[in-house]
């Protein structure tokens, strides 16, 4: 991939906190190499920012690696910009060519509110996970590694489920700010192994609950966020928590 | 949403089943005529047919009340927009329009039942006789605005059957991995099929594809004898 340089217009989200309105405010880039990523770029501006003695741009980001899913930002209309299965820290300013104007908004969700500028709070998912994304282990002596045999194909598949970050694009990008892909993922996660069968059905139940308390939509089925995941998490995953939801319900479970 | 749905789509293959009969005309002169006659009959005379029309619009209305009020309700969840909206870039404008498409069914269905349902149902209370439904269709499709609500109206069915039938399958949990491909087939081969066989129906009549209500009744009076 050849190398160049680029100059670029910014248009980025700009909010003091929750309780004040925002606005845009656009800022020029000179000289941003196509092989830094999209946060470093974030992180010259900031600088030339300080040197202008303007108050930096707040944005979320931990990992700089895809694991992490903290950066959380909306790029020309897209969560984590143009490129598919990458998070705003891996997508590179090869993405983009010299001139280009480059819009930036915080996730848009109720249930995510901007705490300043580009970072929100992401909180309500964690509470989701608090309502039933654990299992109950017996603590000891670690157990012998195939005491629990799991069939390959099951393991893949709650693998797959599991390498959801958190990172809530899913909801960003849903029409709807549901967060039906990010409750699947978790859901199926454990209801494929047979350490999430204790809590099986009071787990989707009481995590569905959670879900609609923090205020996220409901899934109509249009497939944005499988489109945006970073990791390409399938909505496969939510036909699954759909029946798991639907059986437990008809087994009695009601949330608590 | 789901269950709704699914069964407002066993009451479009019914409907149109004993629709279609029409077209049988096409066949032998006086059979589609004749066929359409009997079967109208069978559904609009038949008591458990009419029980089951309470549900169905007991389900047609459910469906439509919660449509709206969820996509009212989905509507509010994100209180400040994207000022550049991700649009068709990831995911296909009629799944997202879901509630126009439906609520352009619904504009459909008043003029809809207005034409047909309710003067038949009428003349059934007050003269004890369903109308000859035949000739009642040959009226109505004579305007030209007439029929292209109708088929504007199947357009809008169809759009709302390529993404329904499927997303109710996986609302319902259906939609394993093995069987998605084959619902999303049938799901959208029903989406085209049935709106197009209901909009023949108007533009037939129209065009004077179908044989004069009159001539054709006649007909079938003197063959009986
Ligand atoms: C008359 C006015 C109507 C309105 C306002 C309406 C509205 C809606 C809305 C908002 C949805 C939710 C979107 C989704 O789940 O993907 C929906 C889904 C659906 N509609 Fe309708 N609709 C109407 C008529 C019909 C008719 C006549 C049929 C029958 C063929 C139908 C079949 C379906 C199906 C199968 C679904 C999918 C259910 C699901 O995903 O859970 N609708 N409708
Ligand atoms: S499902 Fe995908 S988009 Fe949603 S939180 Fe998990 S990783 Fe992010
Ligand atoms: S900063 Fe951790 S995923 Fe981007």
């Amino acid at each position: 991939m050849e190398h160049y340089n680029m100059n670029l217009t910014l248009k980025v989200w700009r909010q003091q906190n929750a309780q004040v309105q925002g606005s845009f405010e656009t800022y020029q880039v000179k000289d941003i190499s196509s092989e830094m990523s999209f946060l470093e770029m974030f992180d010259v501006l900031n600088e030339q920012l300080i040197h202008e003695g303007k108050e930096p741009i707040t944005f979320d980001h931990d990992c700089r690696e895809g694991i992490c899913g903290a950066c959380s930002m909306h790029i020309n209309g897209k969560a984590h910009g143009p490129w598919s299965g990458t998070t705003t820290c891996q997508l590179h300013m090869r993405a983009f060519k010299d001139g280009d104007t480059i819009v930036v908004e915080p996730w848009r969700a109720g249930a995510f509110p901007v705490i300043k500028d580009l970072m929100v709070d992401r909180t309500a998912f964690d509470r989701i996970i608090q309502a039933g994304g654990y299992i109950s282990v017996n603590t000891g002596n670690a157990q012998d590694a195939n005491n629990l045999p799991i069939a390959k194909d099951k393991a893949d598949e709650s693998f797959a489920a599991a390498t959801c970050i958190g990172c809530g694009a899913c909801v960003a990008s849903c029409k709807n700010s549901s967060a039906m892909l990010f409750l699947s993922a978790k859901v199926a996660h454990l209801a494929l192994l047979p350490q999430g069968e204790a809590e099986r059905k009071t787990r989707v139940v009481n995590m569905v609950d959670q879900m609609d308390k923090e205020g996220f939509g409901s899934c109509t089925n249009t497939g944005a966020c499988e489109a945006e995941c970073p990791k390409e998490i399938s909505i496969m995953n939510i036909r699954r928590l759909n029946s798991e939801y639907i059986k437990a319900g008809l087994s009695g479970s009601v949330a608590k | 949403m789901g269950l709704t749905g699914l069964f407002l789509i066993v009451f479009l293959v019914v409907h149109c089943y004993a629709n279609a009969q029409i077209f049988l005309e096409w066949l032998d002169y006086g059979r589609g005529y004749k066929a359409y006659g009997e079967i109208a009959h069978f559904l609009g005379s038949n008591p458990i047919i009419r029980i089951a029309e309470v549900g169905l619009f007991a389900f047609i209305i459910l469906h439509i009340v919660q449509g709206l009020m969820l996509t009212a309700q989905n509507k509010a969840k994100r209180p400040i927009g994207y000022n550049v909206a991700p649009g068709n870039s990831s995911s296909k404008w009629y799944t997202r329009s879901m509630g126009l498409l439906g609520t352009l069914i619904l504009m459909f269905l008043v003029l809809h039942l207005a034409h047909f349902w309710a003067p038949n149902r009428y003349q059934q209370l007050t003269q004890g006789h369903e109308k000859d439904l035949y000739l009642i269709m040959e009226e109505t499709f004579q305007q030209w605005w007439v029929v292209i609500i109708y088929v504007a109206g199947c357009i809008s069915l169809a759009w709302h059957l390529v993404h329904g039938f499927w997303s109710a399958f996986q609302t319902l949990g259906l939609s394993t991995p093995k069987y998605k491909g084959l619902i999303n087939c049938i799901g959208v081969g029903f989406a085209i099929i049935v709106p197009a066989i209901f909009a023949l129906m108007p533009i037939s009549y129209k065009l004077g594809w179908l044989p004069p209500a009159a001539e054709v009744a006649q007909f079938v009076k003197t063959m009986a004898h």
